[in-house]
């Protein structure tokens, strides 16, 4: 039997999952990260033992995706000043630039305040997951108070999220009132183009939120609920921080 | 038999086997995938190189190539070779095969998302083939398709419904192989073993670190230039179309948008993607020749340093595509200088192999001479890298055969050389066995001088000013006839090379049941993916402490500690 | 082995270079070509044969060579060698094309659509007439859409050989009806794109009396291959009578 075809044999599987992975101690680690030692200080480091290690890992990963989308929306953004320059020659040679600047519908800064104040509640619901006495008593399997006080921000968070995508059909509903279409003129199409992508990026936000949501109740592990929402906050605010950026693009680099 | 029911009853059904989350399986999967697309994408270029050698030609069931086929099965195969071959086979292959034993992880850090992304890959593969069967044929643009030819579905058969399946596969092949990286990136920041300091990773892990940083941050540029052009072929938007560009009898174009903005968001993924193919294969030529020739890698430090400094500056040098693509000719200035600057690292690390060489003893195993086929491959390709890189030549040679000639040296045949080392070398890992080295010596002999006898005459074509993406050199109008014999031999050449992959196939066939039993560390290396199962892990020394050659014990593995040593 | 045969028949039949250059500044490009092809040959050469002796050689006990030795001075070197190439080439490069042509240079618009080239020369009045893409229709007799109602159109000529005067700068106006081509005279050592939305110009001067093929070098579609067109260089007077027999054919 060649060695691929049992890959890792099922006995070493097993022998994983009995090893809890974070050392047996609850979620809340408050030894300064890195324990002050270098790469090389091993014993004090613990590397991928700690009560938090899957958490750093999960965090690690989604700053990685993130990085990784924020240089989609840096193409989005250098596409935006490269196309706002180039223009042609008209019969008479003079240079014509088709850009034209766009009115940005006022509700925006209505939805831009929305979705701050909706970082600031995920960032509620995530310090609750966090918080000492309450992450002790879950991890003791004395309830769920941490859940329990995390899930109205949550929740809070999602109607939230939902009135900002409201908010942004709104805008387009009102762009296209006055004749403005996605393929109208450049300006429109990067209007168009930066929220539709940036929405895209919250609708995915909105569903992993109520996912945490029922992850709340759902998952058995408090580690894997701390990360469930941890990871979605960290989602959330980037997608904040980038609409900031985005938006200031709309409204003063026209 | 009790052992054999005791495997049949925790066995996982074969469904759990296909989807698993097991980073192996995972990894030989993307393995078997690059082999259906290398397999598909040179039975490609060999129907190209038919062609050229015998325009004209009735093809039985078809007739004559016509030259729009042509051009779509040059742009599958570039499709094909540089993303489902040369980024998956050596990035996500090798990675996930060898990765986490080599820094002594117990799995992957992320396994789902590694799996999504494979299906995401796979999908993504069925999707780009499928183009073939539509009544359009595929898409003709080259694997670049430069707008407004890519934008516009009437510029050309297959633009149309074949492009969008181009740009459809390749959008899912970005997301895919975003995924993996980013397991990638966070297996080696976050699963190292104890000990496994960064100054002790494998080169090879080096490589694949630095590569999937560039994936992370050049496919997400490719996607939003998908995306755009996505949006100009459908929803009327003119991001690429120009004013008034006219197509088949129609004006297009209604709104100022400009080719070169594709151009430049494609090259500033394309470029970093030529060192993601490259990366991971200099890396394991590097972890060979350290082992074959049983002494530590010269400059183990500058190594990685070069593997890391090559993938930041593979990010501003694009523009060396781009010398006469009517960029400000200021820039291709600095474009030049930046390219001239990346050759640097890569000639150390070439000096660093040979020093390698030279203070050793080799040991002419079958992925040692493929490790030596990439280099000698490498420097073929390499040399000319200068030369190109400079404008004032460059518009001569842009887009001759001379730069078909560089790039498949020293990316197509270099990777495919240590891609071939890999399997060689890592084959027990996948079946326990050792492969045939008399079959592999002969593989090795008639790949290598086939290789050179198919791309070293492009670039004499080249010289003599011969374009690419012509369907034929003959023709009523054609100045380059005189070409036709050297377009022969080349194809002689090409045929060649491909009979002499069937010896690769026939070996791994007959090796994977009938191959000598590897034991735990056929190679006597040093790294941790030779380490006998179920030993704790805990790293110990650097990766490359090789000492005399004189014995078989000159080595000292990573995970030997000091006491065992003595 | 038929691929030895057929390198022989190749080397008899053409040659194992660049054809002979007939552009001014193609004289500087073929030195810098040819110093900069020996000095890469050499290096591939040197690597190679010290790569086929380190594989030869009988097997020994590895020993230590200074990194010093092995590795830094070469690579030295070469960074010399790498930085009088980019010197040398850029120096080159900047003469071409960081200015414009000469005032006195010949103006000429190149044309290129799917999948032939047009050389729209301005006439008398030394003024390309305008042109719009709605206008294009080659069956008409008007293939790059010159507009009929302007004045400056009247007297341009177009015409789908590219005729030069030989010794005289050349400016060339390089314009895309649909997408991108690339204009290449391998003679002129002379490679640019024609982009459609954008005007780009290059000069060069002809220096040797012939025909040169002009390919196309962009991947522009299914007619790619054979879009071909010729440069006629030849000398000042045939080039004034052509000039007149063209004009001649215009005002009918």
């Amino acid at each position: 039997m060649p060695a691929t075809f049992t890959p890792r044999s099922v006995v070493d599987v097993d022998r994983e999952r009995k090893d809890p992975g974070f050392g047996g101690r609850p979620p809340v680690d408050r030894r300064p990260t890195g324990g002050g030692g270098g790469d090389e200080n091993w014993d004090h480091h613990r590397h991928g033992r700690g009560p938090r290690a899957l958490l750093t890992r999960y965090r690690m990963g989604i700053f990685s995706a993130l990085a990784g989308d924020l240089m989609f929306f840096m193409a989005l953004v250098t596409a935006f000043f490269f196309r706002q320059s180039s223009g042609h020659f008209d019969g008479h040679g003079a240079y014509i630039l088709d850009w034209h600047r766009l009115d940005i519908p006022p509700i925006l800064y209505l939805n831009t305040a929305i979705l701050i104040l909706s970082s600031v509640t995920m960032e509620m619901a995530r310090r609750q997951l966090f918080h000492e006495v309450d992450v002790m008593e879950e991890w003791l399997g004395m309830g769920r108070p941490a859940a329990r006080r995390a899930a109205p921000w949550l929740a809070a968070t999602v109607a939230l999220g939902i009135a900002f995508l409201v908010g942004q059909w709104m805008a387009w509903k009102d762009l296209a009132s006055q004749g403005f279409f996605f393929a109208s003129n450049p300006s429109s199409h990067f209007f168009y183009l930066i929220t539709g992508a940036h929405g895209a990026h919250l609708i995915l936000g909105v569903l992993a939120l109520v996912a945490a949501l029922a992850a709340l109740s759902l998952l058995h592990r408090m580690e894997l609920r701390q990360i469930f929402v941890d990871c979605t906050a960290w989602y959330w605010h980037s997608m904040g921080i980038f609409w900031v950026f985005l938006f200031s693009l709309l409204v003063f680099f026209q | 038999m009790k052992d054999l029911s005791a495997v049949g009853r925790t066995r996982p059904s074969l469904l759990r086997s296909i989807f698993t989350t097991d980073d192996r399986a995972i990894g030989i999967h993307y393995l078997l995938l690059s082999l259906i697309a290398v397999a598909a994408g040179t039975l490609l270029s060999l129907a190209m190189r038919t062609q050229l050698a015998w325009p004209g030609i009735r093809w039985p069931l078809h007739g004559p190539m016509l030259p729009e086929e042509y051009l779509s099965l040059v742009t599958m195969h570039g499709t094909l070779m540089v993303f489902f071959v040369l980024t998956t086979a050596p990035q996500s292959g090798f990675a996930n095969l060898v990765l986490p034993q080599q820094i002594g992880a117990r799995r992957m850090a992320l396994p789902w998302l590694n799996a999504l992304g494979f299906w995401i890959v796979a999908l993504a593969l069925i999707v780009l083939l499928s183009a073939f069967l539509l009544p359009a044929g595929g898409p003709i643009a080259g694997w670049t398709n430069y707008p407004p030819l890519s934008a516009i579905a009437s510029a050309g058969p297959g633009q149309g419904g074949g492009m969008d399946c181009w740009l459809v596969s390749i959008g899912l092949f970005c997301i895919g192989s975003w995924f993996s990286a980013i397991n990638v990136l966070v297996t080696v920041l976050s699963e190292r073993a104890r000990g496994m300091t960064l100054g002790r990773m494998p080169l090879t892990v080096w490589s694949w670190f630095v590569s999937s940083l560039l994936i992370l941050l050049a496919f997400t540029v490719l996607f939003a230039a998908l995306l755009l052009l996505f949006c100009d072929r459908h929803f009327g938007t003119a991001f690429f179309i120009p004013q008034g560009d006219w197509i088949s009898g129609q004006v297009v174009g209604h709104g100022d948008g400009s080719p070169l903005l594709w151009l430049h968001l494609f090259w500033f993924f394309g470029h970093p993607e030529v060192y993601i193919a490259i990366l991971p294969g200099m890396g394991l030529a590097s972890s060979l020749f350290a082992n074959f020739s049983r002494r530590p890698i010269v400059g183990y430090r500058m190594m990685a340093g070069a593997t890391v400094l090559i993938g930041l500056l593979g990010f501003v040098v694009w523009g060396h595509h781009m010398f006469v693509s009517g960029m400000n000719p200021y820039a291709g200035t600095a474009f030049a200088l930046t390219t001239m600057a990346i050759a640097v690292p890569s000639t150390a690390e070439v000096f660093s192999w040979l020093g390698t060489l030279w203070g050793g003893g080799l040991r002419r195993t079958t992925p040692m001479l493929f490790a030596l086929g990439f280099l000698s491959l490498f420097i073929a390709g390499g040399v000319t890298g200068p030369i190109l890189a400079l404008p004032a030549l460059d518009q001569y040679l842009h887009n001759t055969f001379f730069v078909v000639a560089h790039f498949h040296l020293i990316m197509a045949m270099a990777g495919a050389f240590s891609i071939f080392a890999g399997v060689y070398y890592w084959f027990p890992l996948m079946t326990g066995r050792l492969m045939s080295e008399r079959l592999g010596r002969w593989h090795f002999w008639l790949s290598l001088i086939a290789a050179y006898g198919t791309f070293f005459p492009m670039h004499l074509e080249g010289l003599a000013g011969r374009p690419r993406h012509y369907a034929q050199v003959t023709g009523s109008t054609s100045s380059l006839a005189s070409l036709l014999p050297m377009e022969r031999g080349v194809t002689w050449a090409a045929f060649v090379l491909g009979a002499a992959q069937l010896l690769f196939l026939v070996n791994l066939l007959w090796s994977a049941r009938r191959g000598a039993l590897a034991g735990d560390n056929p190679w006597l290396a040093t790294t941790l993916e030779w380490q006998p199962t179920h030993a704790p892990i805990r790293v110990e020394r650097g990766p490359y402490e090789y000492h005399s050659g004189t014995s078989d014990a000159d080595f000292t593995p990573q995970w030997e500690t000091a006491s065992q040593q003595e | 082995m038929p691929h030895v045969s057929t390198l022989c028949e190749f080397s008899l039949q053409s040659s194992w270079w660049m054809p002979p250059n007939a552009a001014a500044h193609g004289v500087a490009v073929d030195r810098l070509m040819r110093w900069d092809m020996a000095a890469m040959a050499a290096c591939f050469l040197l690597a190679n044969v010290l790569l086929v002796w380190l594989f030869l050689r009988p097997r020994r006990a590895p020993s230590a060579p200074s990194t010093w030795r092995v590795e830094l001075v070469p690579l030295g070197l070469l960074v010399v060698l790498y930085i009088v190439m980019a010197v040398t080439a850029e120096h080159l490069w900047a003469r071409g094309r960081f200015e414009g042509a000469a005032p006195a240079a010949l103006h000429v618009e190149v044309v290129a659509q799917q999948f032939q080239w047009y050389f729209h020369y301005p006439g008398t009045d030394a003024t390309y007439g305008a042109s719009r893409p709605q206008l294009v229709n080659a069956a008409l007799g008007n293939p790059i859409g010159l507009d009929p109602a302007d004045q400056h159109g009247k007297d341009d000529i177009v015409a789908s050989e590219l005729v030069l005067p030989v010794n005289r700068e050349v400016d060339l106006q390089l314009r895309s009806l649909d997408v991108i081509h690339g204009f290449f005279v391998p003679e002129m050592r002379l490679k640019q794109n024609a982009v459609p939305g954008a005007t780009l110009h290059v000069h060069f001067t002809p220096i040797r009396e012939g025909s040169y093929p002009i390919l196309c070098s962009q991947v522009c579609g299914s007619g790619h291959a054979r879009m071909q067109a010729r440069m006629r260089v030849v000398s000042p007077s045939a080039y004034d009578a052509w000039l007149a027999s063209r004009a001649k054919r215009v005002a009918q």
